[in-house]
């Protein structure tokens, strides 16, 4: 538990991070650093997008799975690692 | 029987039966005419009387056969018909013809017509044959004959006509048909009955395909009309219909006991464990290298004017000289007016020769020097003149209050002056554009005040003492921002009054003296003589001089003096131009409008200088990131970096100045401009004799960039306001170079020629929005007003961090090169000692030749064994064969 916060404290300090979210497989937040509603929003949004994500990926070649998916927009990038159970979302705003 | 035979009549008769067909012989008498007498009883009472009835017109009698009968019943023998009674019983018709034979042609007065076709012959043709003997008769005479109406005579046509005509060849069948009484309205009762089951319930003619009989259709008449194409296409459209829909929904969410659970699961360790590394690559990656920046884009921003002629070159603008003063004098200095666009002030001073100077201090009094104020707006003649004791070499502006002027002469005095009384005078000339005067109501020519025409000249109104003041002219006089004030002890501290009460100038009398325009703090004991009171002066006090400075007037000290010694000799540096850091206004342009306004909100307020002291060191919080170090330009063309911060003389208890830090000799000829870069606090541009050099405050190993000798002197140097890398220099015959450090190090980038003179000062100034100004002065006293054209004035994209980085990369290459040189050095110094070593061993040959021998020998014996293993090996040599030698 402590080790896991402490991970966390560790994306969460690196320089134009502006939060981190942990949802479960279908969407569900677990954990965030961002307020509740931001949070959900992200959380429903970007489910369904890693599912398309990784349908993609995977009927282009079976043996292929989704590690990691950065979306990159004008004010700030999203970057995701699914897993089996979880997705762990990070946004972070990279400035030059 | 009677029988009338008349030649003649049976030649009429003849005639008559000749022209019927079949009719009897002409001679002999006709078969059906019986000649008859008929008594006059007779005729009587068969009304044939001769001559009342039967006449030769009428000759004919119709007798009725039962008549004649009975006649001769009556008579029987007597009867005139007896002759002929069985031919009257005969006779098959009903009526007998009697003829009147007039003629007796028959041989009696009357004749019967025996049969009935003659009796119709005579009948009819009589008619015709009568009229036809009456005709012919008479007519035989005339000569055209009409022609005689011939009876019919068939030829066959009767025939065909009786064929075509259709006849009833039998009686038409009559029948009638009628039901049977009993069946009339009885009720009927109807049933179906199919009618293809019994066949004979009808009959049917079906049409067959006869061979027989064909008959093919050569000819029809039809109408045609033209229609077009009829398609029938159909398809199918999809309706849809709005519909009202409406779902609300709520987001799935853990209670906190399952995200508890759920955050201690070893799954959930295990997972934030595997993905945190990706994210750390990530994230670091952004930081290092933006992947999405547009080089190609970013590029474009550089080229600012598309085709079409880029103005490189700066436009004359305008161009003031005063006839009547500036004849035979030069500029020494020129500066913006801070707050009023357009207005410039130049100070005027003879030209700098030694002679001139001895011969000419006469015409001092008479033709003081002066500042001249111009203007844009006019040309011809200067809005101000401010009366300088002596020629002023270099003045500035009060930045908190444009109506304080600082000067310094070449006496050695500096001198203030107040020109609040001509400000409105001064911010009429912008206001109105071109015209001379605003305030001013009444606009008759007549009634104006005269002394409007005139340009005002306004005395000076503090001086400081000569003996107080610098021994050698002073060369440059800086105001202190108004943030912070210099203590006593040199110590920056903060400045509660918020105008600009300091001033520093420097005279290469080997001083940098510092200046205060309050009156210094009432103390018990004082390190400097200084009179208390301010008391009337020498001078005499004239009306039109402002009362601003009377408390400094001719009392005015420096309340610090810094000396500048040099290290190791005795002497001293002479400084003429200096440089701080944290001068505010050093680099002034016209943007800083509103501070100054504000400044002069604040000093409008009654500044009263008079009243203001100068406060205690201890009062005040002393500020802290105020370097107190500056650079000092010095007349033999070193560059000082020092220290003005007094230390305490552990000895004397004094407060001395500390030694400066460092000293470069770089430059040839005495510096004339120290300037630091608006945009970089640390980079200084120093310009002397025939170079020019920038240096980066830290760096102290030398200048970062050092010009090469250029053919002319250099003269003066200035930074561009606006662009990082750009300043001017003016030079010894009169042109102004622009240099560019992005573009070219080695020359200039552009190089203008202005006036045959040398320059003597040039000050960039920015009129927002988007005027740039170059005021040149040079050495003939004609003030040059530039125009900087786009390409000069605005930055290229990205400019101000390039020029760091070039300044960066030349600070490495010259601690690169100091390393160099060290290492060079210390090469030098061991191969020195090295040949020091070798020089050392001159007896060791002579004994160690024949060891030297003997050395050789074995060294050659192990090389032939040697050899020989290779060989051997190699397989090119084999044991038996004697080794090669």
């Amino acid at each position: 538990m402590a080790e896991v916060e402490e991970t966390l404290k560790r994306i969460q300090t690196q320089k134009g991070v502006q939060g981190i979210i942990i949802v479960t497989a279908e969407g569900i937040p677990i954990r965030s650093t961002l307020d509740n509603a931001s949070t959900v929003q992200y959380a429903g949004l970007i489910q369904q997008l890693v599912m398309k994500a990784r349908v993609t990926v995977r009927e282009m070649d079976p043996q292929n799975d989704l590690t990691f998916l950065r979306i990159r927009s004008k004010k700030n990038e999203i970057m995701i690692a699914p897993d089996k159970d979880y997705f762990l979302i990070v946004i972070q705003n990279p400035t030059d | 029987m009677m029988a009338s035979k008349r030649p003649k009549s049976t030649g009429d008769k003849k005639n008559d039966s000749a022209d019927s067909a079949g009719s009897s012989t002409e001679l002999g008498l006709p078969d059906d005419i019986f000649p008859l007498v008929l008594t006059s009883g007779t005729q009587e009472l068969f009304e044939c009387r001769v001559d009342k009835d039967v006449t030769r017109e009428s000759p004919y009698k119709i007798l009725r056969k039962e008549e004649i009968l009975k006649d001769m019943k009556t008579r029987a023998a007597v009867s005139d018909f007896h002759p002929i009674k069985q031919t009257v019983l005969n006779y098959p018709g009903e009526e007998l013809l009697l003829m009147f034979d007039r003629d007796f042609t028959c041989g009696q007065n009357f004749y019967l017509v025996l049969t009935e076709e003659s009796k119709k012959r005579i009948l009819e043709p009589p008619v015709s044959a009568r009229e036809d003997t009456a005709e012919g008769t008479s007519l035989d005479s005339p000569p055209c004959k009409t022609p005689e109406c011939q009876p019919w005579v068939s030829l066959g046509s009767e025939r065909e006509i009786e064929e075509e005509s259709v006849r009833d060849s039998r009686p038409r069948l009559k029948y009638r048909i009628s039901r049977v009484r009993r069946k009339f309205g009885a009720p009927v009762t109807f049933t179906d009955c199919n009618a293809q089951e019994s066949k004979d319930k009808y009959t049917e003619c079906t049409s067959y395909d006869d061979r027989k009989f064909s008959i093919e259709r050569m000819e029809i008449t039809t109408g045609v009309q033209a229609v077009p194409t009829l398609r029938s296409i159909s398809t199918q459209t999809r309706w849809t219909y709005p519909r009202n829909m409406c779902s609300q929904y709520e987001f799935r969410e853990f209670t906190e006991e399952e995200k508890e659970n759920i955050a201690n699961s070893e799954n959930f360790r295990n997972f934030v464990n595997s993905v945190v590394s990706r994210f750390e690559v990530a994230a670091q990656q952004n930081m290092i290298f933006d992947v999405f920046f547009n080089d190609w884009q970013a590029l474009h921003e550089e080229d600012g004017i598309f085709g079409g002629k880029v103005e490189t070159h700066l436009k004359e603008y305008q161009s003031f000289t005063d006839l009547h003063f500036t004849k035979e004098k030069t500029i020494s200095d020129i500066n913006w007016h801070p707050t009023i666009n357009g207005l410039i002030a130049v100070s005027v001073m003879e030209k700098l020769s030694s002679e001139g100077k001895i011969n000419g201090s006469a015409k001092l009094l008479q033709n003081p020097p002066l500042i001249f104020f111009w203007s844009f707006s006019d040309p011809i003649n200067p809005q101000l003149l401010l009366e300088c004791p002596d020629d002023v070499l270099s003045f500035q502006f009060c930045p908190s209050n444009p109506n304080i002027i600082v000067g310094g002469c070449m006496n050695g005095q500096v001198v203030l002056w107040d020109v609040s009384a001509h400000a409105d005078r001064l911010q009429g000339t912008r206001s109105a554009a071109g015209k001379a005067t605003s305030a001013n109501e009444c606009a008759l020519p007549a009634f104006q005040d005269k002394r409007e025409l005139n340009t005002p000249v306004v005395r000076y109104c503090a001086v400081s003492g000569v003996e107080n003041g610098h021994k050698a002219r002073i060369t440059d006089v800086q105001w202190l921002p108004e943030n912070f004030e210099i203590s006593k002890a040199g110590i920056p501290v903060e400045n509660k009054a918020h105008i600009c009460v300091q001033v520093i100038t420097c005279a290469p009398d080997c001083c940098v003296m510092f200046w205060d325009i309050r009156l210094p703090r009432v103390t018990t004991h004082s390190l400097t003589e200084r009179k208390p009171k301010v008391t009337e002066t020498p001078h005499l006090n004239r009306s039109d001089v402002p009362n601003t400075f009377k408390h400094l007037d001719l009392s005015w000290k420096p309340f610090i003096k810094v000396a500048l010694p040099k290290k190791g000799t005795g002497a001293e540096y002479s400084p003429l131009k200096f440089s701080l850091r944290d001068n505010i206004n050093d680099n002034q342009t016209g943007g800083s409008t509103e501070t100054s306004e504000q400044n002069l909100e604040k000093s409008e307020g009654g500044t009263e200088y008079a009243l203001l002291r100068a406060s205690s060191a201890k009062q005040l919080k002393p500020l802290e990131d105020i370097s107190t170090r500056f650079y000092i330009g010095t007349q033999d063309g070193e560059v000082v970096y020092t220290d003005w911060k007094m230390e305490k003389d552990n000895d004397s208890g004094r407060l001395l100045s500390t030694k400066p830090s460092h000293c470069f000799l770089v430059h040839d000829g005495f510096i004339n401009s120290v300037r630091r870069s608006p945009f970089f606090k640390d980079i200084i541009l120093t310009v002397g004799g025939w170079t020019f050099a920038i240096w980066k405050e830290g760096v102290m190993n030398g200048p970062i960039i050092h010009s090469s000798c250029s053919p002319k002197k250099c003269t003066v140097g200035y930074w561009s306001p606006s662009r990082p890398g750009l300043f001017f220099i003016g030079k010894e015959d009169g042109n102004v170079e622009v240099w560019d450090l992005l573009e070219k190090t080695h020359e200039a980038s552009q190089t203008q020629n202005l006036s045959t003179t040398q320059i003597t000062c040039i000050k960039p100034w920015i009129v927002p929005p988007k005027q740039h100004f170059l005021a040149v002065s040079d050495h003939s006293g004609t003030l040059h007003i530039l125009e900087v054209p786009w390409s000069l004035r605005s930055p290229s994209y990205n400019e101000k961090s390039n020029m760091a980085k070039y300044f960066e990369k030349e600070v490495d290459r010259l601690i690169f090169l100091n390393k160099r040189k060290e290492m060079r050095a210390k090469e030098k110094k061991d191969k020195e000692a090295e040949e020091q070593k070798k020089k050392m061993e001159p007896k060791m040959p002579e004994k160690l030749e024949e060891q030297i021998e003997e050395e050789n020998l074995v060294h050659y014996k192990t090389y032939l064994a040697m050899e020989k293993v290779i060989l051997k090996n190699m397989g090119l040599l084999s044991d038996e064969e004697p080794a090669l030698n």
